[in-house]
């Protein structure tokens, strides 16, 4: 079943086409990898998918529903939650502190809840921070609930803004390059932790990666974008394999007879 | 050594008890003395830092707010219009840690809700009503002041929204900018209402404005007491400023460790993933400014009733000022912190650099020498009563050196989690 749709986007800013005309679908229960040189419009697809931007022309569905016109904190109440290239946590607050931020959207209570602080407000809360203590279990941060998140160190405050997403309920997790800056190995842990998500959770998964070795290992399918449009997609293997692709990123070079093959994409 | 005394609670509770005894004592037998009343208010700060039994320091603070401060007060008036305006200005303070502390919106006019609350019972309050509708129902009964402290919160809560709704796409200096605009244009219309119908009596004010009632009258006579106003009023006032900073400082507490106080905190951390995350930004920001707006609403209620006597003076933009310098002296966003920067700045103003022209008064009517200077001949220009605002500022700028986070900053809650299960 298909999850997300867009036709046709575009978005323009001012005399730059960061999106032109892009098609794309993403079914249910797939880790799918949006790639391409750096500013080919991968971070803009994410605003217009979350609400952020809005695109001058195209249609952007979510499980049949118009995504386009919603408000970012509508879209994430849809079942659409992200994280950033640039990690955005709220840093002086404490880690399970975002992480219950992050529920905001699934809290029933009202004004009067809280300042009655009736049953309804104290069962809600006791289930809030049992949730959030669950979930920083679940990105490995169990014990630094009461860290501020700006002292953690890189690797967990790129964790932790997982868990604060995954905090929203949502049955699509965008994901901004959650391995950069990542060691090989941390990756590779991020990405069988991401695994277990998608089969547990019954989560749909789009990221978009530079890490080559996690895209080819970790995709369903491969979309490539390249300065606002869509050059390839398909299969990991067969989009490695496209000429479009590898010209993308290793830029277009004189063909010199016996220079041997162009080479594979690598990170 | 004074913190490792008050970490220890035995020691630390005979201190603050024998302190505070000590200091009534003593006003009672001195009560012109600013000294000895200092004393005793450093005491009830000494009461917050030490360590004791949550109950015991719950008993011990209403003992103190609630019989050793009326004494004084009832010896000294003066010392009672302090404790009043301390608690004034920490509703207001606490009110703007919301707005400000919390969701971070720089609110530069927030003295304009404090004065729509005000003008809300001084004008139905007073006979000023019957300018506006004719007749002569009005002034409204005493006993209407108990609505209008709701009405105050209805109306200040409703200008916070109408003052929120432009300006919410507006960050940071923008948004400061036009919240001084707002607090500009509430004081002068208040200034200029008074044509072509008179709303607000203009630059003259309203007076009288109704008092609440004293409705325990026959209980006192009952008692054997004399409801004499003049002694009845300023205590009656002060309870219900206590009242009033007791419901602030539940509904700050409880807003603030809530879903609704994360997510204006979210906001002032990072709007666009505080959104993003699924906090919807123009609902909470409104939220904010209205319950802001609300506290001061309600304890500018309280203030007309008090006063009895209402003008624009009352409502300039230093005050806005006054009140966020409170809070950035305190500690932004929190509770203690603001409660302890509206009592320093208020004690600071109205007592200490008061005590200080006067006492400088004193030696120099008395032809006091110091260092061969005789101070009879210190200009008028030297009182320190005259640079109040100088000295004030110099300790802002100290301070925002020194300990630019305030003197108790916002301390994250340390959560047990395994307990909660």
């Amino acid at each position: 079943m298909v999850l997300l749709e867009a036709r046709g986007v575009s978005k323009r800013f001012g005399g730059l086409t960061a999106l032109n005309g892009v098609d794309f679908t993403l079914e249910e229960g797939h880790i799918a990898s949006i790639i391409g040189p750096n500013g080919a419009g991968k971070t803009t697809f994410f605003n217009v998918f979350t609400g952020i931007y809005v695109p001058e022309e195209g249609a952007v569905l979510f499980r049949g529903t118009a995504v386009l016109g919603r408000r970012p904190d509508q879209i994430t109440e849809l079942g659409i939650c992200r994280t950033f290239q640039n990690i955005r946590l709220f840093s002086r607050m404490t880690a399970i502190e975002n992480v219950l931020v992050g529920m905001h959207s699934r809290v029933p209570l009202s004004f009067w809840d809280v300042i009655s602080r009736n049953a309804r407000w104290r069962e809600h809360e006791r289930r809030q921070w049992e949730r959030g203590a669950e979930l920083l279990g679940v990105a490995g941060l169990r014990d630094k609930a009461n860290e501020l998140a700006r002292n953690l160190p890189y690797g967990e405050q790129r964790r932790l803004e997982l868990a604060r997403a995954l905090a929203a309920d949502p049955s699509l997790l965008l994901l901004d390059e959650p391995t950069a800056g990542m060691t090989q190995g941390e990756a590779r842990s991020l990405m069988a932790l991401l695994r277990r998500l998608v089969e547990e959770r019954k989560l749909t998964l789009l990221l978009i990666e530079h890490n080559m070795r996690v895209v080819m290992e970790v995709s369903d399918r491969v979309t490539v974008l390249d300065y606002g449009e869509k050059i390839a997609e398909g299969q990991p293997t067969e989009v490695q394999r496209n000429p479009r692709v590898i010209e993308a990123y290793l830029g277009r070079r004189q063909w010199t007879p016996g220079a041997g093959p162009a080479g594979s994409v690598r990170a | 050594m004074i913190k490792q005394l008050l970490d220890r609670p035995g020691p630390a509770t005979a201190l603050v008890v024998v302190l505070l005894l000590l200091t009534t004592w003593g006003v009672t037998h001195s009560p012109r003395s600013i000294v000895l009343f200092m004393m005793f208010q450093g005491s009830i700060l000494l009461l917050y830092f030490a360590r004791m039994p949550t109950r015991l320091k719950a008993a011990l603070t209403i003992l103190t707010l609630g019989v050793l401060m009326p004494i004084l007060g009832t010896i000294n008036a003066y010392y009672m219009e302090i404790a009043i305006q301390v608690g004034i200005f920490v509703a207001l303070a606490l009110g703007l840690n919301i707005v400000v502390g919390l969701a971070g919106l720089l609110d530069l006019g927030y003295v304009a809700f404090f004065a729509v609350g005000a003008y809300s019972w001084a004008i139905f309050g007073s006979p000023q009503a019957n300018l506006i509708f004719g007749g002569e129902h009005f002034p409204l009964g005493p006993w209407w002041f108990f609505v209008f402290l709701f009405v105050g919160v209805a109306v200040a809560a409703g200008a916070g929204i109408l003052l929120g709704l432009p300006v919410l796409r507006l960050h940071g200096d923008y948004l400061a900018l036009v919240t001084l605009g707002f607090g500009e244009v509430i004081r002068v219309l208040a200034n200029n209402l008074d044509k072509p119908i008179n709303f607000t009596n203009g630059p003259k004010g309203i007076t009288p404005i109704n008092r609440p009632p004293i409705f325990f009258a026959p209980l006192l006579r009952a008692l054997g007491i004399d409801p004499d106003p003049n002694v009845i009023y300023p205590l009656y006032l002060y309870a219900l400023v206590l009242l009033i900073v007791g419901a602030t400082v539940l509904a700050n507490r409880r807003l603030e460790d809530s879903h609704i106080g994360r997510a204006w905190e979210a906001i002032r951390e990072d709007q666009t993933a505080a959104q993003a995350m699924g906090v919807p930004l123009v609902r909470m920001k409104l939220l904010a400014f209205a319950c802001g707006a609300s506290f001061a609403g309600t304890v500018g209620v309280l203030f007309s009733a008090k006063q009895i006597f209402i003008n624009p003076e009352s409502f300039t933009f230093m005050e806005s000022i006054g009140v966020l310098a409170m809070i950035i002296l305190g500690g932004m966003g929190s509770i203690p912190g603001a409660i302890l920067g509206a009592s320093v700045v208020t004690i600071l103003n109205l007592q200490i650099l008061k005590g200080l022209s006067l006492w400088l008064n004193e030696l120099r009517n008395a032809g006091t020498v110091i260092f061969g200077y005789d101070l009879t001949n210190l200009p008028t220009q030297l009182e320190p009563a005259k640079y109040e605002r100088m000295i004030f500022g110099l300790i802002l700028v100290l301070m925002m050196i020194f300990r630019p986070q305030g003197i108790l900053p916002a301390k994250r809650r340390h959560r047990e989690l395994e307990e909660e299960r």
